[in-house]
């Protein structure tokens, strides 16, 4: 019976699309309404054949964990974060050498259309997928319960995915709201809504029907991940479509509204997004691959409170000497700077939990990835306060400095820790003893750290170097440098960050060679499921 | 008194005092006499039922049972 209704609603999407795709306003919309067509039309046939057959279900698969779709969000996650990172690379040498953005590609391949696709690609589909796989992963096992909602959680997959192609292909083609981290078109804010409320679904169905009687701390970085998640995407895509045949939209609020509103996003992205997800996966990966329980559970409880209660004031800093009024920034500023202790203490409870375990790190490739991630993490949350002080903003907003911090963030602590949690899943999930190759994690872990390092201090001298380059004054009072002086006096730099991106994709592209070699090769040494534990 | 400045005046009173009352609650809480064999009892949460789901609720009480002692 259910069948039914899928046909009918998946013939309804098909001739909407057909309608869309004829009657489109602009070109971003008519290749999407294709897509939507060809997706609707595959999925209508897969559903016809299956209608009125009978359906087998093994007992064992209903009643162990459910890691399909954990499966397919680690190799979603290891695409995403090498394509990521190639396109990182490109428009890193497209800023260096401007005669990169072709005039054959032109304005598909420009710098401004493919840097949205870079910041999406690695945040949310590397981030995102890695965030879904890992928390399925995670509240299942401690838990002690089966994923709830059945093929719920492939849906959550196939259409955050889905979501992620609808963005990348709009940037590509023109489509955007010009909101950074949030540039989608209206149409693909609606399906991720909806992708985003089947994955709260099946996470807290999940914790609802749990088997341990207290939820496990990660669990609660990950639903106020979630849960702030779509609060903040909700109210940040307010916005009216210009025509329902169309990309256009017409956001809802305007002027110093609109920007605080976007940066309260915007901030928070990196807060609950960025931070608090991946904290879940620190507070089960850390413990699991040391061996041992979290350092100081009370002090996890605190560092999640005081985490969400602080992070969510924190995005007026992105607005100092705006029309923002001062006592906004202000607010910003102070809570940015009170929020450096429950991101420290966080950082100290990762670290600590290897106390008696720290000659790992000599041995184990995975555990050093994490420190250096803890250590990312650390270091970011202290530059983050620091650059959010107004006088220390005056000279490093909207130079090099700023993108340096974000990227020591991303690809320190994100980066690792995700790279660490697939080292530790892919043996685990494809049943192998381990990775393929250890030697190869040591090397990943070396180019990547090498390359955050080329990074992050070609950013900081150049940001510095523009700040001061920027403000500097003659005797007469006027500037003494004009804009183009500082981009010519930066190429170096930028040469240099660029090369640390090469260094950065190697170690990602070692990593999918290792993970190919792992669930290719070798026999099966332990089955994931339905196997007494040892 | 217009919206902005009731919404205002109640953020920067009681609705300022409930989210500290709250914070310092939960703080508390966390700090209450006897949650130490809770926590301990949580923090070992990953390292059961990594490999299948509980069995059922009468085999994960028992379960928790061990591990409390």
């Amino acid at each position: 019976m259910l069948n039914y209704i899928k046909l009918i609603l998946l013939g309804g999407v098909i001739l909407f699309a057909a309608l869309a795709a004829n009657w489109a306003h602009d070109l971003a919309y008519q290749v999407h309404a294709l897509l939507i067509l060809v997706v609707g039309i595959v999925m209508f046939i897969w559903v016809l054949r299956h209608t009125d057959e009978p359906v087998a279900v093994s007992a064992g698969e209903a009643a162990g964990y459910m890691d399909g779709p954990v499966r397919y969000g680690i190799v979603a996650t290891a695409f995403w974060g090498v394509t990521g990172f190639l396109v990182g690379t490109f428009i890193a040498f497209q800023l260096a050498f401007p005669v990169l953005n072709f005039d054959w590609a032109q304005p598909y391949a420009n710098f401004g259309r493919l840097r949205p696709l870079h910041t999406s690609a690695v945040i949310f589909a590397f981030g995102g997928n890695g965030l879904i796989a890992t928390s399925f992963y995670i509240v299942q096992r401690t838990s002690a319960q089966r994923l709830w909602g059945g093929n719920l959680a492939w849906f959550v997959f196939w259409g955050y995915n889905l979501f992620i192609v609808l963005a990348a292909t709009g940037y590509l083609l023109g489509s955007t709201q010009s909101k950074e981290y949030a540039e989608p078109e209206w149409y693909v804010d609606i399906w991720l809504t909806i992708v985003w409320v089947a994955y709260l679904a099946v996470f807290l169905g999940t914790i609802l029907t749990r088997k341990e009687r207290h939820i496990y701390v990660a669990n609660w970085f990950f639903l106020s991940f979630i849960v702030t998640i779509a609060m903040l995407h909700l109210v940040n895509n307010l916005s009216i479509p210009v025509s329902i045949w169309g990309s256009k939209s017409v956001q809802v609020f305007s002027g110093v509204q609109d920007a605080m509103t976007q940066w309260w996003y915007g901030h928070n992205a990196v807060g609950f997004f960025l931070t608090a997800g991946f904290l879940g996966m620190m507070y089960y990966f850390v413990p699991k691959q040391a061996g041992r329980p979290v350092y100081s559970y009370k002090l996890s409880i605190i560092h999640f409170w005081a985490l969400i209660f602080l992070y969510i004031w924190a995005g007026p800093h992105h607005l100092h000497y705006t029309a923002l009024p001062d006592w906004a920034s202000t607010l910003g500023m102070v809570f940015s700077i009170v929020l450096w202790m429950p991101s420290w203490g966080g950082m100290i409870n990762g670290l600590m939990t290897l106390q008696g375990a720290w000659d790992k790190l000599r041995t184990d490739p995975i555990i050093r990835l994490m420190v250096a991630s803890l250590a990312f993490y650390g270091m970011s949350t202290f530059e983050g306060p620091m650059m959010s002080i107004r006088a220390v903003n005056s000279l490093s907003h909207y130079t090099d400095w700023t993108i340096g911090h974000v990227h020591s963030g991303a690809l320190g602590w994100n980066g690792m820790i995700t790279f660490a949690a697939i080292y530790f899943l892919t043996p685990k999930l494809w049943g192998r003893e381990k990775m393929y190759s250890i030697s190869a994690i040591n090397t990943h872990f070396w180019l990547a750290t090498i390359g955050i390092v080329l990074y992050a201090s070609s950013m900081w001298v150049s940001g510095i170097m523009e700040g001061l380059m920027w403000r500097e004054v003659d005797s007469q009072g006027f500037l003494v440098n004009s804009f183009a002086d500082t981009v010519t006096a930066k190429f170096p730099m930028n040469v240099v960050r660029g090369l640390g991106g090469v260094l950065y994709l190697t170690g990602g592209l070692i990593m999918v060679w290792n993970m190919w070699m792992t669930i290719r090769g070798g026999a099966s040494v332990k089955a994931p499921v339905g196997v007494a534990a040892e | 008194m217009d919206t902005y400045s009731f919404l205002r005046q109640l953020a920067d009173s009681w609705v300022l005092l409930a989210m500290f009352a709250f914070f310092f609650g939960v703080i508390l809480w966390a700090f209450r006499p006897g949650s130490r064999s809770t926590h301990d009892d949580i923090s070992q949460a990953p390292f059961r039922n990594e490999d299948r789901p509980a069995a059922d609720d009468k085999d994960a009480a028992l379960l928790k049972g061990q591990d409390n002692g």
